[in-house]
């Protein structure tokens, strides 16, 4: 295909559900980012189903660290490779909403605030998905986990989603950018340009999961589309703190629209939809994409 | 070199696993409708579409997003 490295670093026979959303993600990620990659994951879905021991996926470097210091380990590939003279290979981190905005976010600050050469890239499933759908900050208002259970006393998520990539910007990080697998020449786009500017990047990957939002698989990319339509989703990049709008869709599709296909939200009623959308409306109006 | 910890010293090595038999449903291309756009070859999460966007039937789980996102629908999916 033009302009798409053809070689796979994520091989077939991993152990990720059908249509999953992560591995689109990595897989896309690594064709942006070409052979000269060294990975680092933190503990997660992505890791879990890429090296089921003695066996890995990957092709390519890759070390599976704690959830708490993949950036720590980054940074410290980083500067092993320096001392070696080695300066032009990709150092890429892959951490889950959990290990990136719960518990890898001390070590993610610092590589950032350091100003690490290191790519950091989380897949967002919005909940801990390998344990058994535990909420994450990075699960949105109004959704069921099993640790945010609708049912009579409770509507799901009471928290709105933290917003990763602001904190990231507030950092003075000169690449920061969201994508989505729905979206696979924006993310490479964004990948391949957080490669190219030195220093750090991140790059905050939304991927619906079949398994946590209670979808058929084959809608994965449908539901990237949705989010993305809806206005949930906004697609864009900082570059030096100035944000810019890299996908407008051509209409806005109300909230519902991408809520009631999703069985973790099947249980909202109007007031709370409508909670939503005001939240997604006001988002949207900050990041410039609608008046 | 001796390994440290739980090293794995072969790359791609999942490939010994044949998720194939995961599949109920398998995806089935019709090559006259195909116009090579190329996104069920971007979309699969297994990286089992060829360049020649013809899937790999040892590792296709059957998830279906290339039949559910292919703009012609020149793939369908058929019970295996």
């Amino acid at each position: 295909m033009k302009g798409v490295d053809e070689k796979e670093y994520l091989a077939p026979g991993h152990r990720a559900c059908a249509g999953c959303g992560a591995t689109i993600a990595a897989r896309l990620a690594l064709k942006a980012l070409g052979e000269n990659t060294i990975a680092v994951s933190a503990t997660g879905c992505l890791e879990v189903i890429t090296t089921p021991y003695p066996e890995t996926a990957w092709e390519i470097p890759w070390i599976h660290v704690a959830f708490e210091n993949a950036s720590a380990v980054a940074s410290g590939v980083e500067g092993a490779l320096k001392a070696q003279g080695i300066e032009d290979t990709n150092i890429v981190v892959f951490g889950g909403d959990g290990g990136t905005t719960d518990i890898g976010m001390q070590s993610l600050s610092g590589a950032m605030e350091r100003g690490q050469n290191i790519i950091y890239i989380c897949y967002d499933n919005e909940a801990y998905m390998n344990t058994g759908i535990q909420r994450s900050s990075s699960t949105p208002f109004g959704a069921s986990t099993t640790t945010s259970p609708a049912g009579k006393e409770s509507f799901g998520e009471d928290k709105f989603k933290k917003n990763m990539a602001a904190i990231m910007v507030a950092h003075g990080v000169p690449y920061v950018a969201t994508a989505c697998i729905s979206h696979p020449q924006d993310l490479m786009a964004k990948v391949k340009k957080a490669s190219e500017i030195p220093g750090p990047a991140y790059i905050h990957v939304l991927q619906p999961c079949a398994t946590g939002w209670g979808y058929s698989p084959e809608k994965t990319v449908k539901l990237g589309k949705l989010a993305v339509d809806t206005h949930m989703w906004v697609l864009y990049e900082a570059v030096n703190g100035k944000i810019e709008v890299t996908v407008k869709p051509s209409q806005k599709l109300p909230v519902e629209e991408y809520l009631k296909v999703q069985k973790r939200f099947r249980h909202l009623d109007e007031e709370h939809i409508g909670i939503i959308q005001n939240f997604v409306d006001g988002q949207s109006k900050q990041l410039g994409l609608s008046e | 070199m001796k390994s440290i910890g739980a090293a794995v010293r072969d790359p791609g090595s999942t490939r010994r696993n044949k998720t194939g038999s995961w599949r109920t449903f398998k995806p089935v291309a019709d090559k006259e409708k195909c116009i090579g756009c190329g996104l069920c070859y971007l979309y699969c999460p297994d990286g089992c579409i060829s360049l020649e966007y013809d899937p790999d039937y040892d590792y296709c789980k059957g998830c279906g997003i290339c039949a559910e996102e292919c703009p012609v629908k020149a793939i369908t999916m058929e019970r295996e």
